[in-house]
């Protein structure tokens, strides 16, 4: 191990454009999964048997699926079924966001569908009895109770998404990982490079766990809001106990 | 609660309550029944209740009691029988010859003259005492904001709570979060309130202080409807008392009748197991 062709790579430019990209893969395909399995969620509590069914069907579809596999049917496979697709008006960036947040929904469903269970029937109850309107009732009311649920898996889902963009290599996107390999083809440097990718894993990880916890400190419902935060932070410690 | 001075009703709210106005029913409900599955828990409920009056309702657990306030405040359908305000029918939609069921939109729009309080408070978490309060006002009333905040913080102040505004319902007691859910309902100056059992979530303490508010609220003309187990309420602020078993209205007098000489052996043998 050269320490010197380490620092190199940790600074390199191929490694800093990769997690640009590794980043705004995350973040978009994140975001549109979490939208999308909110969706479904709801839709699997639908009136209608037909739309509870086909909300069913998403997620068994779309959770037996492995993402590598789904990543390259929408990079190699669905140009084939859809011609149009072929060419640069189709990135790879587009196929591995397609392939992402398709899978993440069909998690993020699941977790959004606990989150509403989660909520005590006397909540809705209470906001209907007050004449407010479904919509009200689910913007004011349920939501934001089901967020504060949802944090800590939708948070464990986050870094999952995080890392799992490394996939995305398969499909030449040019993230962290791809950038790594294409500079490992010239320089034959493997540990060097791999530990330097290994470290922006852990720097991003460790970055979105501060984020973490600030944002469920925000959704600690009491009056004394800082004292409580810190005693949230106090998973450093390993105790989670938040009263 | 003990340094309780003034209203807790709007001045207006009060004079229009005494006013020599119409004795007409401002809730009424006809023949009301409802189902779960193959049981039966209403069956073919009737009875009325005027402005300014105070219904208690006894009854054993199962008689249908909650399921009565329930449909009274269209928060459930109704299997057969109407349930009218002001001589309007309330929940469905007069069409040719049936009636359909209102969308959630509409019937949103007409619970608003209909307050409940719940057994276990059912306060928002996510929000302070005064946040609770003011959500109906701003969500459904359609004040804005800085209004709605002055209404909420004088209606806490009126049931004794204006020191708890900025405390979340986990940190209240259950007697105050029962107060500020008195207010959430109260700010949306109801024409009738219902209260399903408000003390029996309630440590024996603090009974006492919600039965305060809701003995003040008696006396300033408050129209009410009051499902307890609380006799003694019953007894002096209710002005009918209604016996309900199994489905059904038994018993419905005026209290000193209702408790010295029930006329139905089920009432007897309720009030004996109560009292005991």
């Amino acid at each position: 191990m050269d320490v010197q062709i380490f620092l190199d790579a940790l600074t390199s430019r191929a490694l800093r454009e990769g997690l640009v990209m590794t980043i705004l893969l995350t973040i978009v395909s994140f975001g549109i999964g979490m939208a999308l399995g909110l969706g479904v969620a709801l839709l699997r509590s639908s009136r209608f048997r037909v739309v509870r069914a086909g909300a069913w069907t998403y997620i068994w579809v779309f959770r037996a699926m492995p993402t590598l596999l789904l990543l390259l049917f929408f990079w190699n496979g669905l140009p084939q079924l859809i011609p149009a697709l072929k060419g640069p008006g189709y990135p790879a960036f587009l196929a591995a966001t397609i392939a992402l947040s398709t899978n993440e929904a069909a998690y993020a469903a699941e977790i959004f569908r606990g989150g509403l269970l989660s909520i005590d029937d006397g909540q809705r109850l209470a906001a209907r009895a007050l004449g407010m309107a479904p919509a009200s009732v689910f913007r004011r009311v349920v939501l934001p109770q089901v967020v504060r649920v949802v944090i800590p898996p939708a948070a464990n889902d986050f870094i999952t998404m995080l890392k799992i963009t490394s996939l995305a290599s398969a499909v030449s996107l040019r993230e962290i990982l791809t950038n790594t390999q294409t500079q490992i083809a010239t320089t034959f440097r493997f540990a060097e490079w791999y530990t330097a990718a290994a470290i922006y894993y852990l720097v991003l990880v460790s970055i979105f766990m501060v984020l973490q916890a600030w944002l469920e400190r925000r959704y600690v419902w009491l009056s004394q809001r800082e004292g409580a935060g810190r005693q949230r932070l106090s998973f450093l410690r390993g105790n989670t106990s938040a009263r | 609660m003990t340094e309780q001075a003034g209203h807790i009703l709007d001045a207006d709210v009060i004079a229009e309550l005494h006013a020599g106005t119409p004795r007409g029913d401002v809730l009424e409900a006809v023949d009301v029944h409802r189902r779960y599955g193959s049981h039966e828990v209403l069956r073919g409920v009737s009875f009325g209740i005027q402005r300014g009056q105070v219904k208690a309702i006894l009854g054993p657990s199962g008689s249908g009691k909650s399921t009565l306030l329930r449909c009274l405040a269209l928060l459930e359908p109704l299997d057969g029988g109407e349930i009218r305000m002001e001589g309007r029918r309330l929940g469905v939609r007069d069409g040719e010859g049936r009636a359909a069921r209102l969308s959630e939109a509409t019937l949103a729009r007409q619970r608003t003259d209909i307050g409940m309080v719940f057994q276990r408070f059912n306060l928002f978490p996510h929000l302070t005492a005064l946040g609770n309060v003011m959500l109906g006002l701003t969500e459904v009333r359609g004040v804005g904001t800085a209004a709605a905040r002055g209404i909420a913080e004088t209606m806490l102040e009126r049931v004794g709570l204006a020191h708890r505004a900025e405390y979340f319902p986990s940190e209240l007691s259950g007697g105050q979060q029962q107060r500020v859910a008195i207010a959430r309902a109260l700010v949306m100056k109801p024409k009738v309130l219902l209260f399903d059992e408000p003390t029996s979530a309630l440590d024996p303490e603090l009974v006492g202080e919600v039965l305060r508010v809701m003995e003040e609220l008696a006396r300033e003309g408050m129209t009410m409807v009051v499902v307890t187990h609380e006799i003694g309420f019953a007894r002096g602020v209710a002005s009918r008392v209604l016996m309900m078993d199994e489905g059904q209205i038994i018993e419905d007098g005026p209290p000193d009748e209702f408790f010295s000489s029930p006329s139905q052996e089920r009432t007897r043998r309720f009030l004996d197991a109560v009292r005991a």
